[in-house]
C-alpha cells in the first residue's frame, strides 16, 4: 500500500481515515469512561440518605459501575455535589472541583444542589452552577433513586457520545 | 409536684426588678441583665436546674431595650423547666456569659452572638460558629434582608 | 514543577471560611491537620482541626456550621403550614419526630387538643422514625469501620421503611405529614399489615448484626474504652438522648414528662455502663427493640376517630364543602394565604428525638407567622462538647465516635 501514513498530529483532520479511528477511539474510550464512573460524593444535607439508598441494595449502582466512591479529589472524576451548598462551603467546593483531573462531570444531586431548592436566603448558593460547571441535574427533594439513576444513566450516554482527545488535543 | 416547685421558686426566685409569670406550665423569669448570672447559679445551686438546654434572643425592632436574650433551664431532678429572660438594648447589647456554670452554654452563646450580636462577657470564643468570617452584620436581625447574600466565592458567568 | 503552585494558587485565590483557634500545637512535634468540611467520616459539613502529636489528638477545635441554611430567618417569612417541609429538613433522617414536635408547640399555642387517632398514630410514626434514625446512625457508623455487610443490611431494612412511609406520605425522606391540628391523611388499605411484616425483617436483619457485631473482638477493641464521656461530664455539656443515656443517666422526656401516648405504653429506656462509643452503639440498638415493642403495642390500642381535630382555626376544611359553601371557600383562602391565626405569646416543646431534646421556641405576636422560631437543636449542642470525646484519643478513633454522636447536619446546624 502507498498511501501516506496516518499523522498522529494531523495537519488536516478531515482525513476519513483519521476521523475513522478517532470516532472508534470515542467509542471504545468513552465506553471504559462511562462504565467506571468513580464518583465523589460531596455530602452535605438530606440527600446523603438518598444518595446511602442509590448506593446500597436494592437500587445499586454498582450494576452502572459507579458505585466506588473516590474520596479524594484527584482520584475520581464524577463530582456528585449532594444536598444543599452554602455560602461557607462554596469554597470548599469550589476547590475540590478544582482538585479534580480531566475528565470530570458534575452532577447536581437535589433540589438544593440544582436551584438552592427552597432555602433563597442569606446563607444558600441558589444552585452550584453559579460557582462550577455542571452536567447534570437531578430534581427532587430528595430524588428517588430510581431518578439518581437515570440521571447516571444520561450522563453515561452523554459520555458516551462525547470527543474524548486522550493523545492529544484532537485526537 | 410542679406546682409546689413552681410556688417555691416564685417566692423565693422573685428577683429585684424582675417578675415571675407561668406560661404554658413554664415558669418564666424575667430579671435585668446584671442579675443574670446570679439568677442561673441560684438556679443551678438551689433547685438543681443542671442541664442547660437553650439561649437564644428575640429582636423587638421598635421597642427599647430591643433584644430580649432568653435562656431555658431543665432539672434532671424536678424534671421541669424554667425560662429566663433578659432584656439588653441595642447599643450596649452585653450579657454576662454562663460558660463557668455550664460547658453547653459555650456553643450556644456563640451562635447567638453570630445571629444577633448578642455580647457574652466572659466567654472565651466569640467566633462566628454558624456564619463565616467576613460575613457582615447578624442575619436575624429584624433588620437585616433576608435575601442579601454575601458570598464568599465570585459566581460564574 | 506547576503542583504545588497550582495548590497555592488556589489558596491564595479562596477565603477561608473559618478562623480556627490555633494555627500550631503547643509542641514543635504536633502537626495541625484540618479534617473537614468535604470528608466521609464527619458526614460532609463539620471540619475538626486537630493538633495531632504522632497518632494521638492533642487537641481539637470544631468547626460546624457549613450546613447553615438559614432555617429561622425563613420562618419569619412563611406561615405556621408553610413551615412544615422547613421543619422536616432539620433532622432528615427521622423526618416525623420533627414534624410532630413543631405542630404540637403550635397546637399548644393555639391552645388546640388533637383527637385521640391522631394522638396515638403520631407516636406510632415517632416510633417508627426513630428506628429509621437509629438504623441510618448504625449503618453509617459500622460503614466507616468497615462493616460494609452490616450497612447493607441496616440500609435494605430501613429501604423497606422509607417505601413503607412513601405509601403513607407520598415522600421517601422528608414528610411534611403533620399538619397543626392533626395529620395529612389517614392510613391506607393494608399498611399495617405490611408494617407487621416489616417489623418480622426487622427481628431478622438486627438479629444479624447482633451476631455480626456483639462479640465481634476487632468492634469491641475499636469501640469499647473509645470517646468515653461521665454522667456529669455529659449534663455539663448539656448531651441528651442516648449520649446521655449511655454513661448511665436515665434521661428520658417520654419517661419524664410523657407527651403524645407515651403516658399508656410499657417500654423501658436503655442505659449504658460507661458512656463509650460501644454503650452509644448498643443503647441504640435496644431503643429500636423498644420501639418496635412500642409500634406494636400502639397497633394494637389504635382507636378509630378522625385524624384532625373539627376546628376552623388551623384543620382545612373538606374539599366538597369548599367548591359549595362560601364559608368553607373563605376559611380555606384565609388557611392557605395568612395561614392558621395564633394568639401572642410564647411556647418551649420539646420531643425525644431520637438524638436528644429538639426543642421548638415559638415567639408569636398573633397572625400567620411566627415572630420568631427557635430549634434547640441536640446535635448542635453535641457539638460543643465534642472535644471532650476526641481530645486523647488515636486519630483513628474520630472516625467511630464521630459516628456514634449521630450529627446530623440539617439539625446541627439549621
Amino acid at each position: 500500500m502507498d498511501r501516506a501514513p496516518i499523522p498522529i498530529r494531523p495537519v488536516n483532520s478531515r482525513h476519513p481515515a483519521f476521523e475513522y479511528f478517532s470516532t472508534k477511539k470515542d467509542e471504545l474510550v468513552g465506553w471504559a469512561r462511562k462504565f467506571s464512573l468513580f464518583p465523589y460524593p460531596f455530602v452535605t444535607a438530606c440527600c446523603a440518605m438518598e444518595f446511602m439508598a442509590v448506593s446500597s441494595t436494592p437500587y445499586d449502582t454498582d450494576r452502572f459501575g459507579a458505585a466506588l466512591p473516590r474520596f479524594s479529589p484527584r482520584q475520581s472524576d464524577l463530582l456528585m455535589v449532594v444536598g444543599t451548598i452554602t455560602h461557607k462551603q462554596a469554597p470548599v467546593l469550589l476547590k475540590v472541583y478544582e482538585q479534580m483531573c480531566e475528565p470530570k462531570w458534575v452532577m447536581a444531586f437535589g433540589a438544593c444542589a440544582t436551584s438552592g431548592g427552597f432555602y433563597q436566603n442569606y446563607a444558600a448558593v441558589a444552585g452550584i452552577d453559579k460557582i462550577i460547571p455542571v452536567d447534570i441535574y437531578v430534581p427532587g427533594c430528595p430524588p428517588r433513586p430510581e431518578t439518581v439513576i437515570d440521571a447516571i444513566m444520561k450522563l453515561q450516554d452523554r459520555i458516551a457520545r462525547a470527543h474524548h482527545p486522550i493523545v492529544t488535543e484532537t485526537f | 409536684m410542679h406546682a409546689a416547685i413552681l410556688e417555691t421558686m416564685k417566692e423565693r426566685m422573685l428577683p429585684e426588678g424582675g417578675e415571675a409569670c407561668v406560661s404554658h406550665r413554664t415558669l418564666v423569669l424575667t430579671v435585668p441583665p446584671e442579675c443574670v448570672f446570679d439568677a442561673a447559679r441560684r438556679l443551678k445551686a438551689e433547685f438543681a436546674f443542671d442541664l442547660f438546654l437553650d439561649v437564644t434572643a428575640v429582636d423587638w425592632l421598635g421597642q427599647t431595650p430591643r433584644f430580649e436574650v432568653v435562656y431555658h433551664f431543665y432539672s434532671t431532678s424536678h424534671k421541669i423547666r424554667v425560662r429566663l429572660k433578659t432584656r439588653v438594648p441595642e447599643t450596649d447589647p452585653v450579657v454576662d456569659s454562663l460558660v463557668a456554670l455550664y460547658g453547653a452554654a459555650g456553643f450556644m452563646e456563640r451562635e447567638c452572638h453570630d445571629m444577633y450580636g448578642i455580647v457574652f462577657r466572659g466567654n472565651p470564643d466569640l467566633r462566628p460558629i454558624l456564619l463565616y468570617e467576613g460575613f457582615e452584620g447578624h442575619p436575624l436581625r429584624k433588620d437585616y434582608p433576608k435575601r442579601r447574600e454575601q458570598p464568599l466565592v465570585a459566581f460564574r458567568k | 514543577m506547576t503542583g504545588p503552585t497550582v495548590d497555592t494558587h488556589i489558596d491564595a485565590v479562596l477565603p477561608n471560611p473559618i478562623r480556627p483557634a490555633f494555627e500550631r500545637g503547643e509542641r514543635d512535634d504536633e502537626v495541625v491537620v484540618s479534617i473537614g468540611p468535604s470528608h466521609p467520616a464527619t458526614h460532609g459539613t463539620v471540619q475538626l482541626i486537630a493538633a495531632l502529636d504522632g497518632e494521638k489528638v492533642a487537641r481539637v477545635d470544631v468547626h460546624c456550621g457549613y450546613l447553615h441554611r438559614g432555617f429561622e430567618k425563613e420562618c419569619e417569612d412563611h406561615t405556621w403550614h408553610n413551615l412544615i417541609p422547613y421543619v422536616d429538613r432539620l433532622n432528615y433522617c427521622s423526618g416525623l419526630v420533627n414534624d410532630f414536635a413543631y405542630c404540637e408547640a403550635v397546637e399548644t399555642l393555639m391552645g388546640i387538643e388533637i383527637t385521640p387517632r391522631c394522638r396515638y398514630l403520631r407516636t406510632l410514626l415517632s416510633e417508627y422514625s426513630r428506628v429509621t434514625d437509629h438504623l441510618t446512625c448504625v449503618a453509617a457508623s459500622l460503614m466507616e469501620l468497615g462493616a460494609m455487610t452490616a450497612f447493607l443490611y441496616l440500609v435494605m431494612l430501613r429501604d423497606y421503611m422509607y417505601e413503607h412511609l412513601a405509601d403513607l406520605t407520598g415522600a421517601r425522606l422528608t414528610y411534611s405529614y403533620g399538619r397543626i391540628g392533626g395529620l395529612a391523611r389517614d392510613l391506607p388499605e393494608g399498611w399495617l399489615a405490611r408494617l407487621a411484616w416489616i417489623l418480622e425483617q426487622y427481628h431478622e436483619f438486627v438479629g444479624r448484626i447482633h451476631g455480626l457485631l456483639d462479640r465481634n473482638r476487632i468492634f469491641i477493641d475499636r469501640m469499647r474504652d473509645v470517646g468515653v464521656m461521665s454522667a456529669a461530664d455529659a449534663i455539663n455539656w448539656g448531651f441528651t438522648g442516648p449520649m446521655l443515656r449511655s454513661t448511665g443517666f436515665g434521661l428520658d422526656l417520654r419517661k419524664d414528662a410523657p407527651y403524645l401516648a407515651y403516658a399508656e405504653l410499657d417500654f423501658d429506656v436503655p442505659v449504658g455502663i460507661k458512656g463509650d462509643n460501644y454503650d452509644r452503639y448498643y443503647v441504640r440498638m435496644r431503643e429500636m427493640d423498644e420501639s418496635v415493642h412500642m409500634i406494636r403495642q400502639l397497633v394494637d390500642r389504635l382507636p378509630e376517630g378522625p385524624i384532625s381535630v373539627d376546628d376552623r382555626r388551623c384543620t382545612l376544611p373538606d374539599k366538597k364543602l369548599v367548591y359549595t359553601e362560601i364559608e368553607s371557600l373563605i376559611n380555606h383562602f384565609k388557611l392557605i394565604m395568612d395561614g392558621p391565626d395564633a394568639p401572642a405569646g410564647e411556647v418551649y416543646t420539646a420531643h425525644e428525638a431520637p438524638n436528644g431534646e429538639l426543642g421548638f421556641y415559638i415567639v408569636s405576636t398573633g397572625g400567620g407567622t411566627p415572630y420568631k422560631l427557635h430549634v434547640r437543636s441536640p446535635s448542635f449542642v453535641h457539638m460543643g462538647g465534642l472535644h471532650r470525646l476526641l481530645q486523647g484519643y488515636q486519630l483513628a478513633d474520630i472516625v467511630p465516635t464521630f459516628g456514634s454522636i449521630n450529627m446530623i447536619g440539617g439539625e446541627c446546624d439549621r
